[in-house]
This record gives C-alpha cells, sequence and structure tokens, in this order.
C-alpha cells in the first residue's frame, strides 16, 4: 500500500554546507543537462532529416576533423576542472573543523550508534544539536566499517574501527533529520540509522540538562585515569618511569626507532591499546595493552582526558 | 589450409607462430609482475609501519639456508641459459642433460625450502594456533611470517611448476625426432625460468636481510 | 562447399571440446546468459522487497544475501566475459582475417576456468549464500560475515585466470595474426577496444586475484592484514580492490563502445567520424582509468589531497569518452540513417552512456560525493553504464551479428519493439534511482524510510518492463534458429572482412587469407 506521505523530490537543507553542495550540484546538472539535451536532439534531428531516401543531401564527410575534436576537448576539459576546483574547494572546507566546535564522540557497533556529549550525556541513535553551533563528530567503530551519514546536512564519513575519523557541521535549520549508516555493515545494515534532532538554542539547553548526566566526558577519563591503574606508572610521581603526559598532546614524540610523531589523538588510542607499537625513546616497552580491557567510549574518554592536561608541553 | 608440420593450423608460417607464442609469454609475465607486485606492496605497507615487529620478526628466518637457495636457483638460470643455447645449436643430449640439472637443481630449491619450511613450523612460526615469537609486537611479527609464507609459497608454487615442465621437456629432448621444433619452447621455458629466478632476488634482500634491520 | 562450423560436427564432444573460437563464443554466450538470468532473479526479488519501506518479503540476511549474488553474477559472470567473449571471441579472428585466435586450446581452457569459477560461485550460492556485498569490504568479509565467503572467492579467483587468459590471447591475436594490409589504423574500432580491454583485463586481474586470496586466507587462519584489531589496514583492501575493480568499470564499457562504433558506423553508411580519436580515446581511458580508483575512498578517510588528485583524474578520464559521444553523434550527419533493431540498440546506447557517464562526474566532485557515495546516486549510475551501456551494446551487436553467428535473421518487427521496451523499462527503473539518491537514500537497504516508496515503487514497475523487454530477445533468437529467414553472406551492407564470409561461416573463416587495401567503415551514404 502506498501510504498519502509526501514525496520530495529534493532532500532537505539544514547545514551551512548544503547550499554549497546543492549549488554544485545544480551547476553540474545545468551543464550535463545541456549537453544531454544537444546529444539527444542532434540525434532525433539527424534521423529524421538523414534517414535513408530522405531528400537532403547525403554525403561522405570528407577533410580533418582535427579542428573540431580540439574544440570539443578543450571546452569539455575546462568545464570539467573548473567544477573540480570548486568541488574540490568545498570539500576542503568540509575536512576542516573549526577551533570551537563542540566534540562529540561517536561509538558505532553492529547495529547502531552510541554517541556522547562533552558533558556527558549519551545518546543512542539519536543525536541533539543547537541550531548555529558548529559540531565536530569524532567517531570509531568497535566493528566492522559503518558510515555516518545525515542527508539533510550532506555529511558522511566512513566510521572504521581502532581508527579516529572527523567530521563536522554547522546545523541551520530546526527540525528531525534522518540519519543512516551509508556503508554495508552486515544483517541490519538498513536499521542502522537514528534521527538527529536540531534544537533552538534554548530548548537545546533544557534537553542537555534533562538527562541523568553524572559526569563529563573529561571527569569519566580521569576516574578511569586511576581506576585502570594508568595513574600508577604516568602521574608525574609515580615509582615506575613512563613517560608524563602533562602537555603531550599534539607534542612531537620522538620514537625509540628513531621517528618522531605527533602526538595526536590517534596516537594516544593507538599507545592505550597497542602500546608498544610505537615507543617513545628512552623508555623501556613495559606498558601491557589494554586491548579487550577497554572499550572504544572508554578509550575516547580517557584520551580526551589526557588532551585536557595540555597541549604540546604548553603546561 | 595449411598442413605443414609442427605449425598450427591458424599461423601461417613457423614466423608468425613462434614471435605470437614470444609475446604470449611476456604478456603472461607481466600479469605475474602484478601478482607478486600486490603481494609486494601489502610487505612494503606493513614494514614501513611495523618496522620493529619486522626486524624481530626477520631474526628468526635462516639466512645460511636462504642463501644456499639463492646461490642454487642463481646455478639453475645460469645451466638454463646453456640449456637454451643447446637447443639453438640443436643438441639434443646436451638439451636433454641441462634441462634436467635445471630441474634437479629447482627441486634441490624446494626440498631446501621445505626444511627450512619444517624448521621454522618446529620453531612456531607458522601463523595459526600454535605461532609464538619473542617480540614486543608479535601480533605484528605474525603479520611479516604470514607474508614470508604467502610469497614464498607461491613463489615455491612457481618453482614446482617449473620443474615439472623442465622435466617434461628433459624427456621430449630426448625422444623427440624434430629437436628443431623445440628451439622456441625452450626459450620461453627459460624466460619463465628466469622471471622465476628474479622474484627470488627480490624476496631473498626483503625477507632474509633488509628486514633485520628496523 | 565446407560445412559452417556449425555443421561441422554434431556431437556434444565436438563443442565441449572444441577449439574453434566461433564455437567458444557459442559455448561461452549459453553460459553467460544463463547468468544473466539468475542474477536477474535476484534482483527481481530485491526490486519486489523493495516495493514497500518495511523489509517484508524476505529476511534482511536474505536480501543481503539477494544483493551480493546479483552484484558478483553480473558483474564477474555476465558483464565482464559479456561483449570480450562472446562478440570478441566470434569476431576477432573474421575481423582481422585470421583463422583462429593464437593459443585455440588455452582459449578452450579458459572457458573451462570461467565455469569451474561459476561452479564455486554457484556452489557458495546454494549452499547457503554471502552476504558481503560484491565489493568483499574487511573486516566485515574476514572476520564477521557469515556464509560460505571463501567458497565465493575462489571461484572468482578461479573466473579471473579464465579471464587473463582469454585476454592474453586477445593481445596476440590482434598483434601477430592481423591480415596482409590490415594496419592498426585501418583496424574496425571494435578491435581497438577489445585490445585495450584485453590489456586491462590482464594487468588488473592478477591484483584482484591475490586481494581475494589475502582476504581468504585472512578469514581462513584469523590473520590480520586487513583486520585493524590486529594491526592490519582495512583501507589497504579497498585501495587493492578498487586498483582491479575501477579499470574493471572500463572492461565493462570499452567493448560496448566498440560495438556501438560499428554499428552507427554501418547503419548511417558514414566513414566513422574522427576514427584515430576515438581509437585514442580508447588508449586514453585505459590507462587513466587505471589511476582513478581511489575515487571511490573520498569518505573513507584516505588524506584529502589524494582525494583531490583522484579526483581531478577522474574528471580527466571522462573527457575520452566525451570526445567518443561526440564523434558519435558527428558520424549520424549526412548520413543515410537506417532505423534497424541494432542501430536503435547504438542510439539507446549513446543516450544512456551519456547520461551514466555525465552523472560520473557529479560523483568525481568531491564536494557532491561526499552525499552521493554509497547512496541510490550511485546505483543508477552504474546501472545507466553497465545495463544501459554495456548491455545494449551486447544486444546491439547480437542483432547485428546474429546472421553471421546463427546464419538466420532475426524477426525485425518484434526485435524494434523489444528494443523499446528495454529503453523504456530501463529509464522507468533506473531514473528514479538518482532522485532517491540524491535525496539520501543508501543503497544495500533492505527497509527504506516512508517517503522514498514512490519513487522505489516506480523502480520496480520499470523492472518488470524491463525483464519483459529481455525474455523477448530470448524467445524470438531461440524461435529464429529454427523458423528465421535464412540470412545472405552480409544482409546489412557492411564493411568488414567478417561479412565476406558466408553466414555461418566455415571453421576456418576465410580460404584464402584476405588482404586488405582500404581503411575501416568505407561507407557512401
Amino acid at each position: 500500500m502506498i501510504a498519502s506521505v509526501s514525496f520530495p523530490l529534493l532532500p532537505e537543507r539544514a547545514s551551512d554546507f548544503a547550499g554549497s553542495v546543492d549549488a554544485i550540484f545544480f551547476a553540474l546538472l545545468a551543464v550535463c543537462g545541456l549537453i544531454i539535451f544537444g546529444i539527444c536532439a542532434a540525434v532525433v534531428i539527424f534521423c529524421v532529416r538523414y534517414r535513408r531516401g530522405s531528400p537532403a543531401v547525403h554525403a561522405t564527410l570528407r577533410g580533418s576533423s582535427l579542428p573540431l575534436e580540439i574544440a570539443w576537448t578543450s571546452a569539455t576539459f575546462l568545464v570539467f576542472v573548473a567544477i573540480f576546483i570548486w568541488a574540490a574547494v568545498v570539500y576542503f572546507r568540509m575536512s576542516r573543523p573549526p577551533a570551537n566546535a563542540a566534540e562529540i564522540h561517536v561509538v558505532a557497533k553492529q547495529w547502531m550508534w552510541k554517541l556522547q556529549h562533552p558533558n556527558g550525556r549519551r545518546e543512542i541513535n539519536e543525536l541533539h544539536l543547537q541550531i548555529g553551533e558548529p559540531v565536530k563528530l569524532v567517531m570509531t567503530s568497535q566493528d566492522v566499517i559503518h558510515d555516518f551519514f545525515v542527508p539533510a546536512f550532506r555529511a558522511k564519513q566512513d566510521v572504521l574501527p581502532s581508527r579516529y575519523t572527523v567530521q563536522w557541521f554547522t546545523p541551520t535549520r530546526v527540525g528531525k533529520y534522518h540519519l543512516f549508516c551509508a556503508e554495508y555493515c552486515g544483517m541490519d545494515h538498513s536499521h542502522m540509522g537514528g534521527w538527529i534532532h536540531v534544537l533552538e538554542s534554548a530548548e537545546y539547553a533544557r534537553w542537555l540538562a534533562s538527562g541523568d548526566v553524572t559526569e563529563s566526558v573529561v571527569a569519566a577519563g580521569a576516574r578511569l585515569f586511576v581506576a585502570r591503574g594508568c595513574s600508577g606508572c604516568h602521574a608525574p610521581n609515580a615509582a615506575v618511569r613512563a613517560p608524563p603526559l602533562n602537555g603531550i598532546y599534539r607534542k612531537p614524540i620522538a620514537l625509540k626507532d628513531g621517528g618522531v610523531v605527533i602526538a595526536d589523538e590517534q596516537y594516544l588510542h593507538d599507545s592505550i591499546l597497542l602500546p608498544n607499537r610505537q615507543i617513545t625513546a628512552g623508555y623501556d616497552p613495559v606498558m601491557p595493552t589494554y586491548e579487550g580491557q577497554l572499550n572504544e567510549e572508554e578509550v575516547m574518554q580517557l584520551v580526551t582526558y589526557i588532551r585536557s592536561l595540555g597541549e604540546g608541553g604548553t603546561r | 589450409m595449411n598442413v605443414s608440420p609442427g605449425i598450427a593450423h591458424q599461423f601461417d608460417d613457423a614466423g608468425q607462430q613462434r614471435e605470437a607464442a614470444t609475446l604470449g609469454m611476456w604478456v603472461f609475465l607481466a600479469t605475474e609482475v602484478l601478482f607478486f607486485s600486490a603481494m609486494f606492496l601489502g610487505y612494503t605497507v606493513y614494514r614501513v609501519s611495523y618496522p620493529r615487529a619486522f626486524a624481530d620478526a626477520a631474526q628468526h628466518t635462516l639466512l645460511v639456508v636462504g642463501t644456499m637457495n639463492t646461490a642454487v636457483l642463481l646455478l639453475s638460470s645460469f645451466v638454463m641459459v646453456l640449456a637454451v643455447r643447446a637447443a639453438e645449436q640443436r643438441r639434443r643430449f646436451s638439451l636433454a642433460g641441462l634441462l634436467a640439472l635445471t630441474a634437479l637443481l629447482g627441486a634441490v630449491f624446494l626440498v631446501i625450502k621445505g626444511f627450512e619450511y619444517a624448521q621454522e613450523i618446529r620453531e612456531g612460526l607458522l601463523p595459526g594456533a600454535n605461532f609464538h615469537i619473542a617480540s614486543s609486537q608479535p601480533e605484528h611479527a605474525r603479520m611479516f611470517f604470514y607474508l614470508y609464507f604467502l610469497m614464498t609459497g607461491v613463489h615455491a608454487l612457481h618453482v614446482f611448476i617449473g620443474v615439472l615442465l623442465l622435466g617434461g621437456f628433459a624427456l621430449r629432448a630426448l625422444f623427440t625426432r624434430r629437436i628443431a621444433a623445440m628451439g622456441t619452447a625452450v626459450d620461453l621455458l627459460g624466460l619463465y625460468w628466469h622471471f622465476v629466478d628474479t622474484v627470488w632476488v627480490f624476496l631473498f634482500p626483503l625477507i632474509y636481510l633488509i628486514a633485520r634491520h628496523p | 562447399m565446407k560445412p559452417s562450423y556449425l555443421e561441422d560436427e554434431h556431437s556434444i564432444r565436438s563443442w565441449l571440446l572444441t577449439t574453434d573460437h566461433k564455437r567458444i563464443g557459442i559455448l561461452y554466450m549459453v553460459s553467460i546468459t544463463v547468468f544473466f538470468f539468475i542474477g536477474g532473479a535476484a534482483a527481481t526479488l530485491m526490486r519486489i522487497e523493495l516495493l514497500t519501506p518495511p523489509g517484508d518479503l524476505v529476511t534482511s540476511t536474505t536480501y543481503n544475501k539477494l544483493f551480493t549474488i546479483h552484484g558478483v553474477v553480473m558483474v564477474w559472470f555476465f558483464l565482464i566475459p559479456s561483449i570480450p567473449t562472446v562478440l570478441g571471441n566470434f569476431l576477432v579472428p573474421m575481423m582481422i582475417g585470421a583463422r583462429d585466435v593464437a593459443f585455440p586450446r588455452l582459449n578452450l581452457a579458459s572457458w573451462y576456468l570461467f565455469m569451474g569459477g561459476a561452479a564455486f560461485a554457484l556452489w557458495a550460492i546454494v549452499s547457503g549464500g554471502v552476504d558481503t556485498g560484491w565489493t568483499f569490504y574487511t573486516p566485515y568479509s574476514s572476520t564477521y560475515a557469515n556464509g560460505h565467503v571463501i567458497a565465493m572467492a575462489t571461484g572468482i579467483f578461479i573466473a579471473g585466470f579464465g579471464s587473463i587468459a582469454t585476454g592474453l590471447n586477445f593481445i596476440v591475436t590482434i598483434h601477430k595474426m592481423r591480415a596482409p594490409g590490415l594496419t592498426w589504423f585501418r583496424l574496425p574500432l571494435f578491435i581497438w577496444t577489445i585490445y585495450t580491454t584485453s590489456i586491462i583485463l590482464v594487468l588488473a586481474t592478477p591484483v584482484l586475484a591475490i586481494t581475494l586470496l589475502l582476504m581468504a586466507l585472512e578469514r581462513a587462519f584469523g590473520v590480520g592484514i586487513f583486520n585493524p584489531a590486529m594491526g592490519g589496514d582495512p583501507l589497504l583492501f579497498q585501495h587493492l580492490f578498487w586498483f582491479y575493480s575501477h579499470p574493471a568499470v572500463y572492461i565493462m564499457i570499452l567493448p560496448g563502445m566498440g560495438v556501438t562504433s560499428e554499428l552507427i558506423a554501418c547503419f548511417s553508411r558514414q566513414r566513422l567520424f574522427g576514427y584515430r580519436y576515438v581509437a585514442y580515446a580508447s588508449v586514453a581511458i585505459a590507462v587513466l582509468g587505471f589511476l582513478v580508483w581511489g575515487h571511490h575512498l573520498f569518505v573513507s578517510s584516505q588524506s584529502i589531497y589524494a582525494g583531490m588528485v583522484f579526483s581531478v583524474l577522474s574528471f580527466l578520464v571522462s573527457v575520452p569518452s566525451a570526445i567518443k559521444v561526440f564523434n558519435w553523434t558527428a558520424t549520424l550527419y549526412r548520413g543515410s540513417i537506417w532505423l534497424q533493431t541494432p542501430l536503435l540498440y547504438a542510439l539507446g546506447f549513446l543516450g544512456l552512456f551519456t547520461i551514466g557517464g555525465l552523472t560520473g562526474l557529479f560523483l568525481a566532485a568531491l564536494a557532491v560525493d561526499v552525499h552521493l557515495s554509497d547512496t541510490y546516486f550511485v546505483i543508477a549510475h552504474f546501472h545507466y553504464i553497465m545495463v544501459g551501456g554495456m548491455v545494449m551494446a551486447y544486444l546491439g551487436g547480437l542483432h547485428f551479428w546474429w546472421p553471421k553467428i546463427s546464419g538466420r535473421m532475426y524477426p525485425e518487427a518484434l526485435a524494434k519493439l523489444s528494443a523499446l521496451f528495454i529503453f523504456a523499462g530501463f529509464n522507468l527503473t533506473f531514473f528514479p534511482q538518482f532522485l532517491l539518491g540524491y535525496l539520501g537514500m543508501p543503497r544495500r537497504y533492505h527497509a527504506y524510510a516512508p517517503e522514498f516508496q514512490v519513487l522505489n515503487v516506480l523502480s520496480t514497475a520499470g523492472a518488470s518492463i524491463l525483464a519483459i523487454g529481455y525474455l523477448l530477445p530470448l524467445s524470438y533468437f531461440l524461435w529464429s534458429l529454427r523458423y528465421g529467414r535464412k540470412a545472405e553472406p552480409n544482409p546489412w551492407q557492411a564493411t568488414g572482412l567478417e561479412w565476406t564470409t558466408p553466414s555461418p561461416p566455415p571453421t576456418d573463416n576465410f580460404d584464402v587469407t584476405p588482404i586488405v587495401t582500404e581503411e575501416a567503415y568505407n561507407y557512401a551514404p
């Protein structure tokens, strides 16, 4: 049965990128529509006019086709490159989250989305956002590859196991929008979705305060840091010699192998789960792995806590 | 229709047949290059990612055995060159003998490789339930041995096929009445054998030599 | 007079052990027709399921298996072999004036490899199925998926060697067995496209083989090459997979372009406009096609600079395709256009391929692809290329050369009618999917949001017309084998060496090796 649902032809536009993406889309549509119309019109006209036995002039085409070839090759080339540049510029902007964006943690697993706001408020398969405020999603998966897709925001990013991926957007319209998993992930892939709620500021503040929030993400990380024994070695006055973590975030780390890495989120994540992979120079590989001991949400909380200890040796 | 002996019906003359066969072998080798390069790519990616684990793992490879095998294979390639020459000069018995010797060297390579595998399996280096290795990153060291067994295994399969072909050709050379007709085939077999040898020349340093030092 | 290749011998053995390129072409034709209808049956069930938003006809696992079957069977057991192994096997030696391909026994072996691979794939399907999708993304395929992933991968692995053998055979045949006087720039463009396709087959397929081998071994032995939990990199799989599978897209379209070139030249009685540029364009597509695989990974966390390089190259690869379209259109100008069924298919190809190609630009444009990737827009785009392009070209070619292959004419009026059916049904099936994709409906969804229903119903309605459209040619081709009018050697007054032989040709094709003294497509309107 076909329900009497609305029958949209275009998706809603609810983020600041949606307009930019639609602009490129319609420009492409215009260019491509023109080409397709031209080709089809030419084919129909030629087929009628030059049909077998028609009175029109039938003649073998002679002479070089080179000028025409150069003309249409360079014309298509230039149009295509122009569109490439336009789309690349927007893409570049989409991949650069602003510094002031609120950070939301997303952990995907077969077949649900687990999200956590900075103040500790958790959600499952739903995300409440404040209109006009940029948010940055830091995402990882506990099993296979998923993809966080919000059509109304024109935003999509794969979510990989053991790896952090990031996307960001600024919601611009109040409403309720689809969240889909766009990377095939097994049995209930098509049910791995939910809703994004964009709220007015006041309503958002009310919503944020309403849940049973016990501790912020940083506080949870701090608690884990002690409870899981990290502080036994990494605290400033610990007995075991381990790299100090104050101000480690974004700091260049010299490795035992001779390389240098920047201690970003991914590095901190891997150092907790695969501690022997990249050993800091001057230290022994004595740290046990927390693989299987901590889940990805807890690792994210720890990483957030470590980041809160200061950046790049500034503290 | 063409009925000259030794020329398949689709070809006009022996020259065309020879050129076609030669080009066919080169195209086949192009396919083989891509086949191995995918594995080499995987190896490179992980060696760059985990130099320490790969160094730890490479310590466990048997350098002496590998070197011996390199020598055996290089020698076999040299003998193969002599066989190709013998075919050109239509010396039937040297051809048969040299082909048999090449096959024998290939077989020696396989036997040595077999002992090497056996030793490694005894040491628990075959990825699987019994895998264990003294390394700070056993899971990445295991990846080294996975790639090691895969790459040398696929290579050994190529050697094995080569040995069978060489043996068959040696017998054919011994009993054929038309040694002249074998020239192209021996040439192409030589190409194949040198290719297999070349792959080993890349495998040997990657696995036994440079991986030892991160 | 010599008996035709069909009447040379009649035993089953004479077919199963044949080394005649024409008979091998027929063997392939029968096999891929069976696979086309298996893949089509899976698609039919999927379209019926998608009539309503909730997943109510089959379970989600069954649906996932259906789209995997559809993808695997259609890609590896229909599209990739379609024109190269059927029309290519039949025509390449005849078009270049040869008695057979360079390695006839290898040719037969390739069919057995193909069938061996198919046997594994079919076994995997009937004994429980596979639910990974045809892309086998890790770590889902290597660790989490249930079902017979290894058997399926083995099937594709084996069939891949059949592809390599076919490609190798064509390369050598086209290089070394051309008739005297048949220089490269006198070759029909069909030969050019088969040649470039063969190069891709030979260079890309081994990478797929090793990728599937790594995936299957990982699954069997639990080693983590592609599993991040064990330090592996799942993106490495995607890079290796698309390094094969993007060029494979060109395997699936270049031969169709070749057929279209033949048809448009013949039925407009015109030399092909810009012959050389169309030939060069095939080579350009084959070369650039190897450098654009990364455009499948724009949202996979690939570096944005890599994304930009792959994006600009993807725009570039569309330029030679555009050149071809313009030249085909220009060929019609001042021609003498004879609207027979093969030309209808060729014009259908022209229009649908243009739409398919241009919608590819939307997916190559980075910011737009972020929204569109993994949605129905992608599905619509590649079906316009694969079905609107390749299947239309295959059917056009089949009609065009049917008199040569079978010695009989097909019923023209019915054929025209079914061509229109297919064209209309195709557009109704897949055009709504562009809209669905832009609206944001993800692919591989068993159940969907209610606002997508109207477009899905339209699509399913189109699919039923399309299904009838495909059954018609099957019926009248079979009918014509017995009741069709006997074909003359050259019913279309076409140029090309294959038309100088009787219909159907004798086993050795030519009594005397022909000597070529003129350009291809020497038509006068």
